[in-house]
């Protein structure tokens, strides 16, 4: 009874959600303090900010206002998960929508200079919005399915805006339109930089791993010298492979042929490929461990050859543990292959390098945005991947 | 027939098993009892060559075990261990069909087979084949690890502490039914405990081990009356051994002619528990039945305290 009483007073003194009340603050900071949209009169001077109403036209700014107020209320009080989940969808779809809207209404129609960019409060709202369905998504917890459902969901929309030109007046979109080859390009070396090297890993890395299970002593030398390598500042690395490298291409009969120099693309994946050995390795050391000791007797004394214990009883346990490492590399190669552009290696990177250089954020976002984009999609797949692959036998004792 | 010639085995300078010669009869039940680190456990493991012997051979039916390949070898006999050892990312029928799949069988015998012997050891095939093992209880997760042993029909089944992790009860279930089944297929089981009771229950021979030496081997009976050193004496325990003597016969073996009133007990029932229910009845004799209900004769308080006496 008396903790029944406690939980009475605190709901009256506490009527509001926790996150809901930083959730609200942010998206009021959002919407009627931060500009909702920068307007240069060319993509390289100072740019102004434009608030919501002066952004969009009034009814679609008036709109948008009644829109993103009913959601902070919903965000602010105890709501239902499913009313949150909607208040917050609607608000980012709109947000989407609209900011589509705005570079058509700051920008006179034969002006090909200036410059409309989402600015601090359409990306505050954006993340607002974003956290409330966060959130929510954590309270339903649903399935890997339905989170596959959702990542969909959310790209179709973008995928949408984009098809449809919705977007075609902002900033970053008149940078892609001109340089649309070169994008094209560039993401296809950063795929095949992150998810090759992480192939290559994965083809070293797993029998690495399988022979450092067998050999105690081979375990500590190669875990231990993966994990200085993973101390090496990756530009350091691009630093310290040129030498090498750039030996091997001119002294190695061929090397050159097959595209192997001092900089470029090469020392890149091989920055890459080392960086990814630790966690495959490692995930795969740790999942060989974990398979119940009681499960290999058995398998060895029913009579499994060696090769038959490894491929049907310790590879598929220990294969989530693994997997989790895989996606720890190909989210950390995503991210790290940005950086192989400073040695010649391309990827999104360049146009991140390459907009700095020319103090023109926009082209850093046009590099930037997509890497964030794909490191995304790319973890919540291979968790659900990972989910898939275990529910099976991670509920069960070990025994 | 198992024949334990002369076997040692030895780590560095540590000898586990100590120079052991054994014979152990077909289709019968030899148990291994032993202090922790006597060696039992390593001894059985040198028959399916989980372990080298140092020294010594082993003989399966006459042929040395190392005259087939290790892996062909352990197909052939059946290994049970305690924790039951089972692969938690295959179901139950998946299980139990593991060696049957590594020796080639056809797909319609393995199902037969797996359906055969879940329906031996009280488990609806349809309800338990397709469930994984954390879906069981104990005792059927141990069941289940019997039957996957036997999959493959094998003339010998080693077993290490396999009742070891069960409670008490369902301990004495699970004896049974391996009694049952070892008579049903006729298996020759060298099964490994430290539990006495479990090795009276079970064993026609039991060999007692301690610092890797076998100190006694012998039936029950024998080992009570004679035990071959004071350790053996310590292990069976001293005040135990009245009743362990009852325990080993049954009431049918002390039936005495004449007539006795109340419920008759079945002549299968131990000596002890014909004991156990004279005491606890009050009574100085009951009556016996045979299996198909007819009065054999009666057991008797002063009978049954005569035949737990000494033997001389």
């Amino acid at each position: 009874m008396a903790i029944g009483v406690i939980r009475e007073t605190e709901r009256r003194t506490l009527p509001f959600d926790k996150l809901g009340v930083i959730i609200a603050a942010l998206a009021v900071y959002g919407a009627f303090l931060a500009p909702f949209a920068t307007f240069r009169a060319n993509r390289i001077v100072q740019g102004e900010g434009k608030a919501i109403l002066e952004a969009l036209p009034p009814s679609l700014g008036y709109g948008l206002l009644a829109l993103v107020t009913f959601g902070i209320v919903v965000a602010l009080l105890k709501t239902s998960v499913l009313v949150r989940m909607a208040a917050a969808f609607a608000a980012l779809v709109a947000l989407c929508f609209l900011i589509g809207s705005a570079a058509g209404n700051l920008v006179p129609a034969d002006n090909a200079y200036a410059r409309v960019s989402p600015a601090s409060g359409f990306w505050i709202l954006v993340f607002a919005f974003a956290l409330l369905v966060a959130d929510a998504l954590t309270r339903l917890n649903p399935g890997p399915g339905l989170r596959l459902l959702f990542l969909a969901g959310a790209l179709a929309l973008v995928g949408g805006m984009l098809a449809t030109g919705r977007w075609d007046g902002l900033s970053i979109l008149k940078e892609y339109a001109s340089r649309a080859d070169t994008f094209w390009a560039e993401a296809g070396r950063h795929l095949t930089l992150a998810l090759g090297s992480l192939a290559a890993a994965t083809v070293l890395g797993l029998p690495l791993g399988i022979l450092c299970h067998r050999v105690d002593r081979l375990r500590a030398t190669v875990l231990n010298a993966l994990n200085a390598i993973q101390t090496i500042p990756s530009i350091a690395l691009f630093g310290i492979l040129i030498g090498p490298l750039g030996w091997i291409a001119t002294h190695v009969p061929g090397a050159e042929a097959i595209g192997v120099r001092g900089i470029g693309v090469a020392p890149a994946f091989v920055a890459l490929f080392l960086y990814s050995l630790l966690p495959v390795v490692a995930n795969t050391v740790v999942g060989l461990a974990g398979v119940p000791r009681a499960a290999n007797d058995a398998a060895r004394g029913l009579g499994m050859t060696e090769w038959q214990r490894l491929v049907a009883v310790e590879f598929p346990l220990a294969f989530p543990v693994i997997l989790a490492g895989i996606r720890i590399v190909l989210v950390q190669n995503i991210g790290l292959a940005t950086i192989a552009a400073l040695i010649g290696g391309g990827g999104f990177g360049v146009f991140v390098f390459q907009g700095i250089g020319q103090t023109a954020m926009d082209l850093v976002l046009l590099g930037a945005v997509p890497t964030v984009v794909l490191a995304f999609t790319a973890a919540i797949v291979l968790d659900a991947l990972i989910e898939v692959m275990g529910p099976k036998h991670s509920r069960g004792k070990a025994a | 027939m198992i024949e334990f010639d002369c076997v040692t085995k030895r780590y560095d300078e540590t000898v586990v098993v100590s120079d052991v010669s054994l014979t152990v009869m077909p289709h019968t039940i030899t148990v291994i009892v032993g202090t922790s680190g006597s060696g039992k456990t390593t001894l059985i493991r040198m028959v399916n060559r989980l372990i080298e012997p140092t020294s010594g051979t082993i003989r399966i039916d006459g042929e040395d075990n190392r005259s087939v390949p290790e892996f062909e070898l352990r197909r052939r006999i059946g290994y049970a261990i305690q924790g039951h050892g089972l692969f938690p990312h295959r179901t139950v029928a998946q299980n139990i069909a593991t060696v049957p799949t590594l020796l080639g069988w056809e797909r319609a015998r393995i199902k037969a087979k797996v359906e055969e012997l879940l329906t031996l050891f009280q488990l609806d095939p349809d309800f338990f084949g397709p469930r994984y093992p954390h879906e069981l209880s104990g005792g059927q997760q141990q069941r289940v690890g019997v039957a996957r042993a036997l999959a493959a029909e094998p003339n010998l089944l080693l077993m290490d502490e396999p009742f070891g992790a069960l409670d008490p009860i369902i301990r004495a279930k699970a004896q049974d039914d391996l009694l049952s089944i070892q008579k049903h297929f006729g298996t020759t089981i060298i099964l490994v405990t430290h539990d006495m009771e479990e090795a009276f229950h079970l064993a026609d021979r039991i060999a007692v081990m301690d610092k890797g030496e076998v100190v006694q081997h012998g039936t029950p009976a024998e080992m009570l009356i004679r035990p071959a050193t004071p350790f053996v004496e310590e292990l069976i325990g001293a005040t135990e051994r009245p009743f362990r003597m009852l325990a080993i016969e049954t009431a049918g073996d002390a039936v005495e002619p004449g007539a006795a009133e109340g419920a008759p007990i079945p002549e299968g029932l131990s000596q002890r528990e014909a004991l156990s229910e004279l005491l606890w009845s009050g009574r100085s004799a009951l009556p016996v039945a045979a299996a198909n209900g007819a009065i054999i004769g009666k057991v008797s308080l002063d009978g049954l305290v005569k035949r737990a006496a000494r033997p001389r």
